[in-house]
């Protein structure tokens, strides 16, 4: 059986409260993810977030990170040093934001950051580098990716902020992308683009994808599998196609609450926090 | 409340302050100790502070005098700890014209906008190109040297920073959605500008206090030490520097003393702002 | 059916640079009172600003503007019954409420200034409405959900029994399930007070939802206006 992509046992992440005690933002929860896509859905504090820092390392003092295992391709992550970890991100693990105009640098032209990667992470000529990163412009969909190459951020719409940064985290050539709420900060019409074009670049490139979003009916025509989390621990773990008829009243009423033209009149469902604690 | 706002709270603020700004715990510390002396001068001081005693002038640092005595025969130390007296009542006084005139001016010039803000601007310009120092000189010069008189020249030229300022905080929160909702309800006028307004203006304005006391201790200082701050035999701090000025190459101490103390009381403002601008950060609810 | 609100050919520009940026071109539409009315559109079409016109708080406006048979003039803030027939709840519930003050405040304040001596009984009585229990008036914002402050804030909103409620995207800022709680909430208070809803929405599905009539807004302009029929067949 071959080693997973992502391979996570038991991972808790804590923060202190002022009285001392400890709280669990990320209870005991186990993942594991091959080159394939993976759903990670809550609400606001579910601890999905904290997840996908404690994978990238990324949880800010003081919180702790424990787990029986977290590993990257055979890579122990809980073992990684500060350089150790400088060399994974970006080359081995992406992470793609939910916001370009704060995970930009304004002042840094798209060209400079689309290439910046390369620069820590492959030895490669300055021409090699360019080409690469007008290659990378034009599959993320920018029209001209000559001109953009010289645009600062400022100048970029939303759409094509997002697909800097989507740009950006893969030229490397990371195995595993986890993408946050990538699609939060843009219009409606632009979110299926966006999705489609993360998971049609994954695909291509033979990477494991961990889509982590608030919008389950969302991320269900996007990935294989979901994970549900609700209050730091995943409560509910489906295929994506069968989401629609989990048992689980969490995941039950996260599907079915949402607003549309066919509920006007009608009340719609709410979460009811006792069954839900009962369940888990 | 999720983990990220958890890491972030407050809590208890004094035990937060202590952790994260050992550098305003020892300021605050400081100034505790500065105003417990005014406040018990006579009980802790060992001897009158005007008692003269010509025969032992200019005694070294002893077993009966600590610090000495000055030209006079004065204790020092009793010196100094009666010397906080004047300092802490400038300062005060200052702190208690400057801040709410200069506040109340730039809320109101924040908040109305137009002409009101062109008039009270404007003004404050005019007051801001008056020079500190000087200004206290010609106050003292035409009514005649006293604490009350150089307060309130100090004072009365320091308000328009203060303005400026809260002007600024005010521009920004005049679209926010609080403001326009407290309006909707009909809460208008002073109640909305002192109730609604101030209190988000207020934290930035106690930090500037503390850091403007600290340049306020050694303006005080200065002016005590041309001579036109309290008259003598009251123990200040800056006219005990003069003094000094005259024995400094063979009794250092007469003038080192009241420096440091200048010096001390000076740092624990400076320390204690630092601390409060983190603890008062409106930012963090 | 009587109007609530006429609003014809309203216009508002914001001086930028050396230019004028105009917001709103020409808007004209009515609503009808007991109607949930709706404006959508992308950001930046100018929906929130035309709510901002009716509430009170957009100053700088041209056109005619009529609410409950009274005229409003431009410059000129809202001033006795219109100012409490008019509320609104805004869409950020971190930035609606004073941050410094309690619940228990901002609910009796407004009560007490225009003279009710039953404040603390009446704000109470707002809590309950909107489903929360009465010892979250002792509490700042900062310690409440993003769900709660939406409900203090309707809570308030609804202080004076106002006739119009304007909405400015309530649930965007929430999650999906809490934004299914105060959908459902906002329907109920309206129905028992008999309320005209005014709502705005960059979300196709809220507003199909809510609405009996909506406009759909592009650039500063009301493109079309749908009815139950059209919202119900779009997508």
């Amino acid at each position: 059986m071959a080693e997973p992509l992502l391979d996570v046992a038991n991972l808790t992440v804590s923060f202190p409260r002022d009285d001392g005690t400890w709280f669990d933002a990320v209870k005991d929860i186990s993942l594991s993810l091959g080159t394939e896509r993976v759903a990670l859905v809550g609400e606001s504090g579910s601890g999905k977030t904290m997840t996908a820092r404690a994978i990238m390392g990324l949880v800010p003092n003081p919180g702790r990170v424990a787990a029986d295992r977290l590993a990257l391709d055979g890579t122990d992550l809980l073992a990684l040093s500060p350089r150790g970890w400088a060399r994974l991100r970006g080359a081995r693990v992406g992470l793609v934001l939910q916001d370009p105009r704060f995970a930009l640098n304004p002042l840094i032209t798209v060209g400079r950051q689309v290439e910046e990667p390369l620069l820590l992470h492959a030895h490669l000529s300055h021409h090699e580098r360019r080409e690469r990163v007008l290659a990378m412009l034009e599959a993320v969909g920018l029209p001209d990716p000559r001109t953009v190459h010289g645009l600062y951020p400022g100048e970029l719409s939303g759409g094509m902020g997002q697909r800097v940064m989507i740009a950006a985290t893969l030229i490397a050539g990371p195995q595993l992308l986890i993408a946050d709420e990538p699609t939060s900060a843009l219009d409606e019409a632009l979110r299926r683009q966006i999705l489609e074009l993360l998971t049609r670049l994954v695909a291509d490139q033979h990477m494991g994808l961990l889509l982590i979003s608030h919008d389950l009916q969302q991320v269900a025509d996007f990935t294989d599998r979901t994970l549900v989390m609700y209050r730091g621990a995943i409560v509910d773990a489906q295929a994506s196609a069968a989401l629609a008829r989990s048992p689980h009243p969490y995941t039950h009423t996260l599907w079915t609450c949402r607003p549309s033209a066919a509920t006007f009149g009608t009340r719609l469902p709410t979460l009811d926090r006792a069954a839900i604690e009962a369940a888990t | 409340m999720t983990a990220i706002e958890i890491a972030a709270a407050p809590g208890s603020r004094l035990l937060h302050l202590s952790r994260r700004s050992p550098a305003a715990l020892v300021g605050a510390t400081i100034l505790a100790i500065i105003l417990l002396a005014a406040a018990l001068a006579p009980l802790i001081a060992p001897y009158d502070p005007i008692a003269q005693d010509v025969a032992g002038r200019l005694a070294p640092p002893s077993t009966a005098h600590w610090l000495g005595t000055d030209g006079f025969g004065r204790d020092i130390v009793s010196r100094l700890i009666y010397g906080t007296r004047p300092t802490l009542l400038i300062i005060s006084l200052v702190a208690l014209i400057m801040a709410p005139l200069g506040t109340a001016i730039g809320i109101v010039s924040g908040y109305y906008g137009g002409w009101v803000d062109r008039v009270l601007m404007r003004l404050t310009d005019v007051v801001m190109s008056f020079p500190r120092l000087i200004l206290a000189f010609a106050f003292v010069a035409v009514l005649g040297p006293g604490l009350l008189n150089a307060a309130l020249a100090l004072a009365l030229t320091s308000w328009p920073a203060y303005a400026r300022q809260a002007r600024v905080e005010t521009q920004t929160m005049r679209r926010s959605d609080y403001l326009a909702g407290a309006e909707m309800l009909g809460i208008r006028g002073p109640r909305l500008l002192f109730g609604h307004v101030l209190p988000m203006v207020l934290p930035l304005v106690v930090v500037r206090v503390a850091l403007d006391l600290a340049g306020m201790v050694l303006i005080a200082a200065g002016l005590g030490f041309l001579g036109l701050g309290v008259r003598p035999p009251t123990a200040e701090w800056g006219t005990m520097v003069a003094d000094g000025t005259s024995v400094i190459f063979d009794d250092w101490w007469v003038a080192a003393s009241p420096g440091v103390c200048i010096l001390i009381a000076s740092l624990s403002f400076n320390l204690l702002a630092d601390g409060l601008r983190d603890l008062l950060d409106p930012r963090r609810g | 059916m009587t109007t609530a609100v006429a609003v014809e050919s309203l216009a508002v520009s914001y001086a930028r640079g050396d230019g004028h940026v105009a917001a709103v071109r020409g808007a004209t539409f009515a609503v009808s009172a007991g109607e949930t009315f709706g404006l959508f559109g992308p950001s930046g079409c100018g929906k929130s600003t035309i709510l901002r016109v009716l509430a009170g708080i957009q100053l700088q406006w041209s056109g005619r503007v009529s609410v409950f048979g009274n005229e409003y003039s431009p410059r000129r803030r809202l001033g006795g019954q219109v100012r409490r027939d008019v509320q609104m709840v805004f869409q950020d519930p971190y930035a609606s409420l004073h941050p410094r003050h309690t619940i228990r405040r901002a609910l009796e304040e407004p009560l007490r200034v225009d003279g009710f001596i039953d404040a603390r009984a009446r704000a109470a009585q707002a809590l309950a409405e909107v489903g929360l229990p009465p010892d979250i008036a002792g509490r700042t914002p900062n310690a409440l959900s993003g769900g709660q402050r939406q409900r203090v804030a309707i809570a308030r909103a609804l202080l004076f029994r106002p006739r119009l409620l304007l909405l400015d995207e309530p649930t965007s800022a929430l999650d999906m399930s809490v934004q299914a709680e105060i959908l459902n909430l906002l329907n109920d208070l309206k129905a028992a007070h008999g309320m005209t809803f005014i709502l705005v929405s960059h979300d196709r599905d809220v507003i199909a939802h809510m609405c009996d009539r909506a406009a759909a807004m592009r650039a500063g302009e009301i493109v079309t206006v749908m009815d139950r029929a059209a919202l119900a067949a779009e997508r």
